[in-house]
């Protein structure tokens, strides 16, 4: 639920990086953080367990500078992508803007993202919003494991598995080395702000 | 789906929380939704806080604990409150979108924030509850 401060001419946004565990949403933060240290002003919450997994959340606040004369507040968070997490996940979608599905390219990960964004689908309902109309990019991580001879399944399966009724924009990438990670959230912060732009004149 | 504050209703806000709590001795006071946004944020000018990271746990935790007592049979946690050494922190839900935290030291009592913030709870009531969807 974007809010809209008239008197600051602000407007905070929330982005959910979403997917199945061990995907690659907290390393997506975690390079955007390095990346725009300039802009972000606090240091990057994470809750973790011991065992270095998401537990609840991981959040970055970014100021991408304005739009239409509104500072715009990018406020980034991470799900814990274990199937077992499913109501502190829930708890991080609540007001949600926009959503990046971080896939697996991984072969060996297949279901796990089909499940992943079925979940996604039943806990958008719980909040009454659609996975058919939330802004929505998709990214299918790891690429970069094919150079190491581990399979990855080619683009078009993983289109045909998660976006073939979806059809929003896709992008290859590598979270690890920062291949389109930036692509990635350009792409989500466009799509949610002009979601919202009717209110923003 | 978004919502928008206007000046007027913003000043209203911060005037409420400045005359309810900042001048009673509270540290600081913000007033954010439940996806973590922060709608007004007040200090008393000596106690400055991360207050972007702190609203996104505070939204969290008030999320964590209220399904926590919905699991045990219990509506809601009337009271959330953590206690420090130097530094406690007081949650107040406002509606069921909004969520007041204010920060204290020791030298203001419990009892004597809880019903400042009560009253000031009522004012912003009035205030949020036009824009309030349930």
């Amino acid at each position: 639920m974007a809010f809209v401060n008239l008197k600051k001419r602000e407007v905070q946004v929330k982005i959910v990086y979403y997917g199945p565990g061990r995907g690659g949403k907290t390393t997506n933060l975690e390079y955007i953080y390095g990346k725009f240290n300039d802009r972000i002003q606090t240091e990057m919450v994470t809750v973790k367990t011991h065992g270095d997994r998401t537990l609840f959340f991981d959040f970055l606040p970014i100021d991408i500078g304005k739009i239409n004369g509104y500072t715009a507040k990018m406020q980034l968070y991470t799900v814990p992508g274990q199937v077992k997490y499913n109501a502190t996940r829930r708890l991080v979608l609540r007001g949600v803007d926009g959503i990046v599905f971080v896939a697996d390219s991984m072969a060996v990960r297949r279901e796990k993202n089909i499940l992943s964004l079925k979940n996604l689908h039943e806990n958008l309902k719980n909040y009454k919003k659609s996975i058919f109309s939330i802004p929505l990019v998709f990214q299918y991580n790891k690429v970069d494991l094919a150079e190491q001879g581990i399979p990855i399944l080619p683009f078009a399966t993983m289109e045909k598995d998660l976006n073939s009724q979806l059809k929003r924009p896709a992008f290859e990438a590598s979270a690890v080395t920062g291949t389109n990670v930036v692509s990635t959230l350009k792409k989500i912060i466009t799509m949610t702000m002009s979601s919202i732009k009717d209110e923003l004149k | 789906m978004s919502y928008t504050l206007g000046q007027q209703q913003l000043d209203n806000i911060d005037e409420i929380l400045q005359t309810d709590l900042i001048d009673i001795g509270v540290h600081c006071v913000f007033l954010i939704d439940m996806s973590g946004n922060i709608i007004a944020s007040l200090d008393d000018g000596e106690n400055k806080h991360d207050i972007y990271s702190l609203a996104a746990l505070a939204a969290g935790n008030f999320g964590a604990v209220s399904a926590m007592a919905k699991i045990v049979g219990e509506g809601e946690f009337s009271l959330l409150f953590h206690k420090g050494k130097k530094e406690n922190i007081h949650f107040s839900k406002v509606l069921t979108e909004f969520l007041l935290i204010t920060l204290f030291g020791n030298d203001l009592s419990l009892g004597f924030l809880r019903l400042k913030v009560a009253e000031s709870v009522e004012k912003i009531k009035k205030i949020l509850e036009p824009i309030h969807t349930p």
